[in-house]
């Protein structure tokens, strides 16, 4: 009796066998065999590409962009060598449409070596993200030297603090939609241990999220240094939020001006912070602690994430390259209400978001103002565009304030590949 | 990740204990059985379909639970979980079932000619009846677990077979992804829509994973007879109507799940069943009859009798509120149904509801009354 589930049974492409051996047995590894799927009853049933093509069609996320049907063919069967899985790269963004005016990228990496496997669809997702970066032909520049940094010395009557963050994933050990609770404690484990080697200015202590008193999760909290279990579903999905709160945990500096989360959205996310404009300050601070750490971590054998092509390996296909953000938190009542700002920031490359963080709206005329780009410039070329940008920005509120015009600047266009 | 079962060997580089996950702070039946040499011999092991330990556990250890409700806290993503991590399973099982032992054996009993009475359950105190079940396709994964093209072809099976059903049962399939909101509404009008997931026990598990894809909605023409695709099971099967005629609930109950079954064993496959578990399903709490018969009952003085707790544990009844569990009860009005699921036939199941609301309203009658209940009280079943 042929019906339409014998008709996928029977279909003669793109069909392979996951077999594995019988109940109770460890597979060393799986067996793919291109041929006719059996209903037999201890082999998983395996369908062609096509049927398990996901439905994308109210999608608006980077990956539904790019996951054509002949690319999933082409991935679905592959893994990387820990046993990541493009269905597994892909569920977030399959989970999340995303929203008309937002695109979101819709895609994590579960191991380095995602980036390489599933390069068919991380590329044009990363070309996409990252406006023409391509990843095949171009590589990225690495510059940690915060000497370079001019006029980092903003005015304070306008800028109330200054923030840069990165992160930084320890070579080895899979990332957070994928890792194993052992894997995630070892990623604990080693850069817990890297930072208790800081000092002077840099040395500080480590809070876990599991062994926290009562009264450390109050000082964290009003400090706003504490991280909480993601809600948005766009993390969860991806799997990164699994043996919750196993393994996460802040360490911050006794100055409370360097600050390391670790096993959140990525193995380390580190960031450097002050009050007030000194933003040349907080980039060295950055830059140093952020070399002392790998610095630490290499000596016992331990390295980051990293190649030419793509910078800093992150979770996150739109974190590559820098990881960077750096911004500042500024007062700008006059600039923000006229209707060219928008225009003025994109021309500048920079965005604005509430000072709540991504998501949220500005309070009062406060803005957060930081840099939109991460990959194909480098850490102190980015800092720079915001410094410059930001810069303008207070010119312009100050012009206004005296009743003046401002220019619209032209377009940077450092960053259209 | 449920669906990410090659990571197994992974996960072997690293010792036991390393791996081991820390349920300190826990407290479901996974934590209470879970110890470090139970995993330690589990971990090595799947399904053949790939389901490992560690997907088994994950909604367990993400979610610790409550001081005061034990959740289970693991799901099966296949039919062979339940013999490939039977050491984990076995005493969850014999916990929350009562002391079900790994050689009891369950009877199923879907004939409602055995049921006594139940059609004359006082409506100006019942304002309506359910019985509501789930289905497993054999063969097929389960929500954990289940790729897309595995649940699309659990959805089409189901549909097809539901498509075949005549007389009162015909009826109509809408698919979540494709309704108009004409439709919807009416859906969310009758309390039939189900929507995604949002507790974080089922969202662990995985099984709200490509929402809403291969999910949909069955119903009958006379809206008393309806049927969930790939929601927390393959199906959910729900009979109900308002007012206190269990048995004619029961009765439909019992005639289109055979119908549906007969129809699926056209087609070369059958439930999920065996003599032990009874119908398997996603979640442990579940299995044998995966049986709640309820009724929307009201008992405004009984419910706030010192009493009314020890009768419901006599009666082998729960209590709910009317939005389902872990809702509370409005207005003295409570959702009650049988508190067991495995070792006990459907008929027995729902005899027990049957008697069991009768001897509540009893009660309230005579609290009406001014009167004592102390002569009603009954035997612990």
């Amino acid at each position: 009796m042929a019906n339409s589930f014998t008709r996928i049974l029977s279909s003669k492409r793109n069909v392979g066998i996951l077999s594995l051996v019988g109940a109770g047995s460890l597979t060393a590894g799986f067996l793919l065999k291109r041929e006719h799927v059996t209903a037999g009853a201890n082999v998983r049933r395996v369908y062609p590409a096509s049927a398990e093509y996901p439905d994308l069609r109210k999608h608006n996320n980077c990956m539904a962009s790019h996951l054509t049907p002949a690319i999933y063919a082409k991935l679905v069967d592959k893994a990387t060598p820990n046993g990541y899985t493009l269905d597994e790269a892909i569920q977030t963004g399959v989970d999340n449409p995303g929203h008309p005016f937002i695109k979101t990228v819709g895609m994590v990496a579960g191991d380095e070596e995602s980036y390489e496997v599933f390069a068919d669809l991380l590329n044009p997702v990363i070309k996409e993200r990252h406006n023409g970066y391509d990843p095949e032909t171009m590589t990225h520049p690495t510059d940690l030297d915060s000497s370079k940094l001019t006029s980092g010395q903003f005015d304070e009557r306008y800028v109330l603090s200054s923030r840069v963050r990165t992160g930084r994933s320890i070579r080895g050990l899979s990332l957070p939609p994928a890792c194993t609770r052992a894997e995630r404690r070892e990623v604990e484990r080693v850069v817990v241990d890297a930072l208790a080697g800081l000092k002077g200015d840099l040395a500080g202590k480590y809070y876990s999220l599991t062994n926290m008193t009562e009264q450390e999760q109050q000082q964290l909290i009003d400090d706003h240094f504490l991280f909480d279990k993601p809600v948005s579903p766009l993390l969860t999905c991806s799997g990164m939020a699994r043996d919750w709160p196993d393994a996460r945990g802040i360490w911050h500096n006794n100055t409370k001006t360097f600050l390391i989360w670790i096993n959140e959205e990525d193995h380390t996310r580190v960031i450097s912070m002050e009050k007030g404009g000194n933003m040349k300050r907080v980039f060295d601070r950055f830059c140093a602690g952020l070399k002392e750490v790998e610095r630490l971590i290499q000596e016992k054998g331990w390295e980051f994430m990293w190649n030419e092509r793509l910078g800093y390996i992150l979770t996150c296909p739109s974190n590559l390259g820098t990881g960077l953000r750096a911004g500042v938190h500024v007062k700008l009542p006059r600039l923000s209400k006229d209707p060219r700002f928008a225009k003025i920031l994109d021309n500048l490359r920079l965005q604005k978001r509430g000072t709540g963080g991504v998501d949220t709206a500005a309070v009062g005329s406060t803005f957060d103002i930081s840099n939109l780009d991460r990959l194909g410039q480098s850490e102190v070329q980015l800092v720079q565009t915001v410094v410059d940008g930001v810069n303008y920005l207070i010119e312009c509120e100050k012009k206004l304030e005296k009743g003046q015009d401002i220019k619209v600047p032209p377009p940077n266009r450092k960053f259209r590949w | 990740m449920p669906f990410g079962n090659t990571h197994n060997a992974l996960k072997m580089k690293f010792t036991s204990s390393e791996e081991y996950p820390d349920l300190s702070k826990h407290n479901n039946h996974m934590a209470k059985v879970l110890t470090p040499a139970i995993y330690e011999r589990l971990r090595s092991k799947q399904t053949p379909s790939g389901f490992t330990l560690d997907d088994v556990i994950q909604t367990g250890v993400d979610n610790p639970g409550h001081p005061f409700i034990m959740t289970v806290g693991c799901v099966a993503g296949d039919e062979e979980t339940y013999e490939v991590f039977k050491e984990l399973l076995d005493p969850i099982i014999m916990d929350r079932h009562g002391g079900y032992k790994p050689t009891d054996k369950h009877k199923t009993d879907l004939n409602p000619a055995n049921l006594k009475g139940g059609d004359d359950l006082d409506p100006n105190y019942v304002l309506s009846s359910r019985v509501r079940t789930g289905r497993s396709i054999r063969g097929f994964c389960l929500p954990p677990h289940c790729s897309r093209g595995e649940r699309r072809a659990v959805e089409k099976m189901s549909v097809e077979a539901l498509d075949s059903l005549s007389g009162d049962l015909k009826g109509k399939y809408y698919a979540l992804k494709n309704m108009t909101d004409a439709e919807q509404q009416q859906l969310i009008d009758d309390h039939f829509l189900f929507d995604k997931p949002v507790s974080p026990l089922l969202l662990a598990s995985g099984m709200a994973r490509d929402w809403p894809d291969g999910r949909g909605i069955w119903h009958n023409d006379t809206k008393t007879f309806l049927v969930w695709v790939n929601e927390e099971d393959h199906l959910r099967v729900i009979s109900m109507q308002k007012g206190g005629n269990m048995k004619e609930v029961f009765n439909r109950f019992c005639t289109g799940l055979k119908k549906i079954e007969t129809l699926f064993k056209e087609k070369g496959t059958s439930f999920m069943w065996n003599e032990h578990l009874g119908y398997v399903l996603t979640c442990p709490s579940n299995l044998g009859t995966g049986l709640r018969a309820g009724v929307h009952v009201k008992i405004p003085n009984m419910s706030k009798h010192a009493k009314f707790e020890e009768v419901l544990k006599r009666l082998r009844l729960q209590k709910r509120g009317t939005g389902g569990v872990d809702t509370a009860a409005v207005g003295g009005t409570f959702d009650i149904s049988n508190a067991d699921r495995l070792g006990f036939s459907e008929v027995e199941l729902v005899q027990m509801v049957v008697d069991g609301v009768k001897l509540l309203i009893e009660m309230e009658k005579k609290l009406e009354k001014g009167q004592s209940i102390d002569d009603l009280m009954p035997a612990q079943k």
